[in-house]
């Protein structure tokens, strides 16, 4: 019996690849000009009004005019708020996944799997969920405690994923040669495992406050809307990109101060991002010349 | 000690759908459920005919959701293999770190620029209506998950093995041929995966919509009717909901979770499945 005969594919006419070339040159064209028409209207509307003045003072006629001080030292002080939950919670939960349990066993697969579908909760939720729960249930109200503890919650999964691939990714026979030191697992990983795993946790930082810097729906029913000179952590205080919705939302004719403050979130996030990108390339770099 | 760390890690998505289902439990206590999908209008504050239909919204939802994955998936798609087969290699690598800044573009910034820029511009198409609509809603949002449908595709174009590509060549193959026949329908995968997650973000998604969509609570019966997505009503709505409304809006919130935890659910138990070796989530 003879095998079938395979069908002859005819060669694609060279028209065919002029047209997929087209198309895809067109394609790549209109998404680099969608973003380029994105950021140019911003500049354009915006960057006439960014001066010290705009980024120390205070919000006037309802953000018609005036600066942003109090909104930057808010933001700063909900990130700060953020980190100092999702390190110690992050890097803890990582270490535990990838020192103490085996690979693969039920409890390390539930907790990734929870961790995991973390990732996928809506962030509009998360801001219900920080409104009930650091809000009312542990009574913090709308405090820039309540908003950054709730972002902690959402950039959670990003801390661990990085910060336990950073682990899983040291070399394999660090561990016996510490124990064969003699030195106890704590010793371990607080003078071995950790400062060679940080330069992939400091990437995942920084990746956690870029995505914290750009959230706002987390925020407005958790940090709230104060405009005021923040003094405390239990004080309201309105983040940047809760200013520019709210602008967008209430305050009709706003449109330059909200592109000016949608510009310096732009900026401060361009370089987190930045940053964490160097960082991960510089570190790649470097561990493929050792290697 | 690090254990307890991992288990408030692990918990805490339990932690949330507990919140919203023990916040949502007066609805669900008072069997008002069914209203919830029986119910033709929303309008939970009125105090002669208070009602609870949230179908319109969440049509509103997947509405919008597919449309935006729609015009996003050509142009990630084509863009993607454009810069795998056909651009040099510095516009792609160029490319793919344009790429990865905007993905971290805040979505409250799409969202105000749509209603500059887009809104304007559909008001000029159509210009007895408001311009906030279901089309400019699907393009904002459209426009958002476009980086991470084009990141995905590119990922999943470069992990074809180079083997197969070569042998198409060898076959005689051309590009255009190789793209269609062998490139594409080895990186089906990943694409999918990538537009899954697309629309797992684009559901969930609040501030790119909430300022372009119209916000009325309607199935739209043409692409510029006004909208109202579930994640919208919960973040105009919840403001100043109190007592059932505000159960119910939980109750939404409830919804959505379910649904988003389904899809990467399922996304995770289908890469577990077809690559066992990596063991998957």
């Amino acid at each position: 019996m003879t095998p079938p005969t395979p069908r002859a594919r005819p060669v694609a006419p060279v028209w065919l690849d002029r047209a997929l070339a087209f198309a895809g040159a067109t394609a790549a064209l209109l998404s680099f000009g969608l973003f380029a028409w994105l950021v140019w209207d911003l500049a354009r509307l915006g960057l006439p009004r960014i001066s010290w003045t705009f980024l120390t003072g205070e919000i006037e006629d309802a953000g018609r005019s005036g600066g942003i001080g109090p909104l930057l030292v808010s933001t700063l002080l909900i990130l700060v708020c953020c980190l100092a939950l999702v390190i110690p919670l992050g890097t803890g939960c990582a270490l535990w996944l990838s020192e103490f349990v085996r690979r693969g066993s039920l409890a390390a697969r539930l907790v990734t799997g929870g961790v995991d579908l973390l990732a996928s909760v809506p962030s509009i939720v998360f801001g219900l969920f920080g409104m009930v729960f650091f809000g009312q249930t542990l009574k913090m109200g709308f405090s820039i405690l309540s908003g950054g503890l709730t972002l902690a919650c959402m950039i959670l999964p990003i801390l661990v994923r990085t910060t336990l691939s950073a682990l899983e990714a040291l070399p394999a026979d660090l561990r016996p040669a510490s124990a064969g030191l003699g030195l106890t697992r704590t010793t371990s990983i607080v003078k071995l495992l950790l400062p060679a795993a940080l330069p992939g946790i400091v990437v995942g930082i920084t990746l956690g406050i870029g995505r914290a810097l750009s959230e706002t729906a987390a925020l407005i029913f958790t940090s709230g809307y104060s405009i005021r000179w923040p003094s405390s952590f239990w004080d309201s205080g309105r983040a940047l990109s809760v200013h520019i919705y709210d602008l967008t939302l209430n305050v009709p004719q706003s449109g330059a101060m909200a592109s000016s403050t949608a510009l310096v979130l732009l900026a401060l996030i361009l370089v987190v991002n930045s940053a964490a990108v160097a960082l991960s390339e510089h570190w790649l770099r470097r561990r493929h010349q050792t290697s | 000690m690090l254990g307890l760390l991992a288990l408030v890690a692990g918990g805490m998505v339990l932690l949330i759908v507990w919140y919203l289902f023990s916040n949502a439990l007066p609805v669900i206590e008072a069997g008002r459920l069914a209203a919830f999908f029986t119910d033709s209008l929303w309008q939970p504050r009125s105090q002669r005919d208070p009602q609870f239909g949230v179908v319109s919204m969440l049509v509103a939802s997947f509405l919008v959701t597919l449309l935006a994955v729609a015009l996003a998936l050509p142009v990630g798609l084509a863009g993607a293999v454009f810069h795998r087969f056909y651009a040099p290699p510095v516009l792609e690598r160029w490319n793919r770190r344009m790429l990865e800044l905007l993905i971290g573009v805040p979505s409250v910034v799409f969202g105000f620029w749509g209603l500059m820029v887009i809104v304007p511009l559909i008001v000029r198409l159509a210009p007895h209506t408001s311009g906030q609509s279901l089309l400019a809603a699907s393009i904002v949002l459209g426009l958002m998950i476009l980086p991470i449908i084009a990141l995905t595709s590119q990922a999943a174009l470069q992990a074809v093995p180079p083997a197969q590509l070569q042998a198409a060549a060898g076959l005689g193959m051309g590009r255009a041929r190789t793209i269609w026949s062998v490139a594409l329908p080895a990186a089906k995968g990943g694409i999918g995966a990538g537009v899954l997650l697309a629309l797992a973000r684009a559901i969930g998604e609040t501030m790119a919509v909430v300022l372009v969509c119209g916000n009325i609570p309607q199935i739209p019966k043409s692409l510029f009717d006004g909208i109202r997505p579930v994640t919208s009503t919960i973040a105009l709505e919840m403001g100043y909901a109190t007592a059932s409304h505000k159960a119910l809006l939980f109750c939404a919130a409830l919804i959505l979770v379910l649904f988003t935890a389904l899809l990467v659910g399922w996304l995770s138990f289908r890469k577990v499945e077809s690559d066992p070796g990596t063991g998957g989530a």
